[in-house]
């Protein structure tokens, strides 16, 4: 195994050992660095290894989230209702992805990020199942302790990162992620050795959403009430890219470094700045993007700068 | 005469349709850049507007000689200073970048004049006019002449001054425009700059009849994708014939099934001509 | 002899333009053949059109007894049709070793990375690489990024090999390098199709020639009679060629 990899498995064991020394509050801040590690990851399947610019995870992340929040009121536990999101996502995903992988460039990115308002106005207009813009309250399964639930959703949220960073660490290894790499330089020429690359397209985008689906899920599970606007929002599909560019693009230790150093920014700005948060996430964006490429992660940066412009 | 009021309502909104998308889709044919903060440009006008008619009574049509300037000079520093430092970043970077000015300009929106909804309303009322038995109120009939008109100065802008013609030229191939020696750093300032004016004027005339807030930005930038992608990118022609259809099919759709869909169907719209008619229906190389 | 591709009236039009009218042709197993032509003739058309990257408008092409007119372009590449493009298409930030590896990898079903790294070895071996295996496509010079072409198109273990201008841009001792390694592949028994405007290298190693002109194809046949064929020295070869072949000759 790469050095890098086994360096994140490393970093995922550390953050297991949180509640050893955190309370309620930093297992709500570990609960979201690992959702949010999670869309990292996932994105940088498609976004890093095949280099198609997707702006559909708020898509499959709002998915996973009624999905799982449907099935739950329908009296589903939640373990099925989250494997359901995720399978469900992945077949979605599939298919769209075999569609939509067909654009490039702009197009692709115009087309995913409509993904995200089409799937948002469904929801919004199917009232009877999801509430439409009323929202969807989630019963409360567990009824224990409030730190039993921390701990609960914490270890959730752990476990999903853990399968999506091996997902991902499996993937780059392999003959798809070979393949990916052969479809971002040149696809034409990958097409013309063999490779199926709709078929290979489709796939990555079924992995980079299914976990993002199931992280949805256990997110709704969590806060017990989801509305359209709150889950499909398009920040769930710009974060990644964000968090992904700090770390390093193609890497997934950069993408979870990028991810954790990401929270940690929001949640300063959060806490002191409430009023003025989207403004001063901005300013960080354009900051990061006219200056870091060429300061912390330049060189890796940089390197995807030269490759991407194809993209 | 309810099919006549449909067409006709279509009709004046797909003119403002047009002028909503018509900046945006210069920007990204000349500077090949989706510019996200296209929407929350458009709703800086209409408080422009709507700030001039509260505390000074002026009228939206009168503010429009103001606006183009102000504007123009905003699009013009933005591009200069900062995207056309990105002019070879992937999509990727340009995408997230104007995405974080986006959010920046909104959310300053949101702290200077609040979430709330803001109404123009003119005193006295302009009231309607009846054209063939169909109602259409003044403000929004002066709206739509409007917007043609301004439609129609930047076809004039492109088609007869040097300006025009060097961005034009840009669009059309860039490395033959630096060749013949056209400044393109220049040329991509002054597009983003009309860009933005368009989006601003067409913010003072949205005032006239929509609601007024920062929160509306997204609405507008939807807009201005879909009817860039059914006109196809890269003519004015093209914005009115994206507009035109995008407000049809609204109009005829939420009155088939109901008005809750009329946005899943633009979406729904958008996508399948991505597929299947990616450059549009009157797509083309050059911007005129 | 047996046939290995056969093309029936195939057209293909690309919106306005004929590029190909009504080609028919077959072309036997183990042959090498000469496609020539002037520039826009539709050479480079023919190819893709029968590896699937710009399917036909009209007629059927069978390889191998398979009927490929409808097929994709990486079912094309599995079934033994490999090319070498005329502008290089490398993985840009691949070893040279990679891309070899690539092209076993997804060509051949069943194969690992492992064993197509070891197999590509042999390939870049055999195009003179070996020396530049580690080294990123990008870097190489332009005859070098031929070759790794030709290794690439190799590892696919082609029933059927396109060549497509693998000379263009080359010296003379590049040329007769590259002329060398295609009679070694010949000699191995693959068929071969070459485009190529060098008539040198066309003389030296074809068996057989075609000569297309504006879509169709204009002659067919043994290279020394297609070089005396009228036509042929009309659209393409030129009356100064004519008469210093026949002086010459």
């Amino acid at each position: 195994m790469k050095r890098a990899n086994l360096a994140l498995l490393i970093v995922l064991a550390c953050l297991a050992a949180l509640p050893l020394v955190g309370g309620a509050y930093a297992l709500r801040l570990g609960t979201m660095a690992c959702m949010y590690a999670i869309l990292a990851l996932s994105w940088n399947v498609v976004g890093g290894l095949a280099g198609y610019p997707s702006f559909a995870t708020a898509a499959f992340f709002g998915f996973g989230a009624y999905a799982t929040g449907v099935l739950l009121n329908a009296g589903l536990p939640l373990t099925v209702s989250i494997l359901a999101a995720l399978i469900g996502s992945f077949v979605l995903a599939g298919l769209l992805g075999a569609v939509l992988l067909r654009l490039r460039g702009h197009y692709f990115a115009i087309a995913s990020l409509s993904l995200v308002g089409v799937l948002r106005e469904l929801v919004n207009n199917a009232t009877d199942l999801t509430g439409g813009g009323m929202g969807l309250n989630i019963p409360l399964a567990s009824g224990s302790s409030i730190m039993a639930d921390a701990l609960f959703f914490f270890y959730g949220m752990w476990g999903l990162l853990l399968a999506t960073a091996l997902m991902v660490i499996a993937v780059s290894a392999s003959k798809l992620g070979f393949g990916l790499v052969c479809i971002r330089q040149n696809e034409t020429a990958a097409n013309m050795i063999g490779l199926n690359a709709t078929l290979y397209k489709s796939i990555a985008f079924g992995l980079s959403a299914c976990f993002v689906a199931a992280a949805g899920g256990l997110y709704a599970a969590w806060v017990h009430y989801i509305d359209p606007s709150d889950v499909f929002d398009i920040l769930y599909s710009v974060k990644p890219i964000v968090m992904t560019l700090m770390g390093g693009l193609g890497s997934p230790l950069g993408a979870a470094c990028g991810a954790f150093l990401y929270l940690v920014l929001e949640e300063v700005v959060w806490r002191n700045y409430i009023q003025i948060h989207s403004g001063v996430l901005g300013v960080l964006i354009v900051a990061l993007l006219l200056l870091l490429p060429h300061g912390l992660v330049s060189l890796r940066f940089r390197n995807f700068w030269r490759k991407a412009k194809h993209v | 005469m309810l099919a006549a009021q449909i067409i006709i309502n279509a009709l004046v909104l797909g003119c403002l349709y047009a002028c909503i998308a018509i900046g945006f889709s210069l920007v990204w044919g000349v500077l090949n850049v989706i510019n996200l903060i296209h929407g929350s440009i458009i709703v800086l006008g209409a408080y422009l507007a709507w700030g001039a008619y509260q505390s000074m009574a002026i009228s939206p049509w009168y503010v429009l000689p103001v606006a183009v300037p102000v504007f123009f000079v905003f699009g013009y520093l933005l591009q200069r200073l900062l995207l056309n430092r990105v002019l070879h970043a992937p999509v990727l970077v340009t995408l997230t970048l104007t995405f974080g000015l986006d959010l920046i300009l909104n959310n300053a929106m949101i702290y200077f004049f609040k979430a709330d909804y803001r109404k123009l309303t003119l005193k006295p009322p302009m009231g309607s006019v009846s054209l063939f038995h169909v109602v259409v109120p003044v403000d929004r009939l002066i709206a739509t002449v409007l917007a043609l008109a301004l439609t129609g100065l930047l076809y004039l802008l492109l088609r007869h001054s040097r300006i025009g013609r060097a961005i034009v030229a840009v669009r059309l191939d860039r490395d033959a425009a630096i060749l013949m020696g056209v400044d393109v750093r220049s040329i991509y300032a002054i597009a983003f700059g009309i860009g933005a004016a368009l989006a601003g004027c067409a913010g003072v005339l949205m005032a006239l009849i929509f609601p007024i807030s920062a929160l509306t930005s997204s609405s507008y930038l939807d807009k201005a994708f879909v009817v860039c992608v059914l006109g196809g990118l890269g003519s004015v022609s093209g914005a009115l014939a994206g507009g035109l259809l995008l407000a049809l099919v609204e109009g005829i759709g939420s009155a088939a099934i109901g008005p809750a869909y009329a946005t899943t169907l633009s979406f729904a719209l958008l996508i399948v001509f991505l597929l299947f008619r990616p450059q549009g229906l009157l797509g083309r190389k050059g911007f005129e | 002899m047996s046939e290995i591709l056969r093309l029936d009236r195939v057209s293909r039009r690309f919106s306005g333009l004929q590029a190909l009218r009504e080609v028919t042709l077959g072309i036997n197993k183990g042959e090498v053949l000469g496609l020539i032509g002037p520039n826009g003739a539709g050479k480079t058309t023919l190819v893709n059109t029968v590896c699937g990257v710009t399917p036909a408008n009209s007629g059927t092409i069978t390889f191998d007894g398979q009927d490929i007119t409808r097929i994709k372009t990486f079912q094309a590449a599995r079934l033994g049709l490999s090319r070498t493009f005329q502008i290089v298409q490398p993985f840009a930030e691949f070893s040279a070793l990679d891309n070899v590896a690539a092209a076993a990898l997804f060509s051949q079903p069943g194969e690992s990375l492992k064993s197509a790294r070891e197999e590509a070895r042999a390939h870049l071996a055999f195009v003179g690489l070996e020396a530049q295996a580690s080294q990123s496509a990008a870097t190489l010079t332009l005859a070098m990024r031929k070759r790794l072409e030709l290794a690439k198109a190799l590892a696919m273990k082609p029933k059927l090999l396109f060549l497509d201008e693998v000379n263009a841009g080359l010296n003379s001792a590049e040329v007769e390098r590259a002329t060398k390694l295609i009679h070694q592949l010949a000699a191995d028994g693959i068929t071969i199709v070459m485009i190529e405007h060098l008539m040198k290298v066309v003389l030296n190693v074809c068996t057989r020639i075609v000569v297309l002109h504006n879509g169709q194809l204009i002659a067919d046949g043994e290279p020394r009679d297609v070089i005396k064929n009228p036509a042929v020295v009309d659209a393409y070869l030129g009356q100064q060629y004519a008469q210093r072949n026949a002086a010459n000759g």
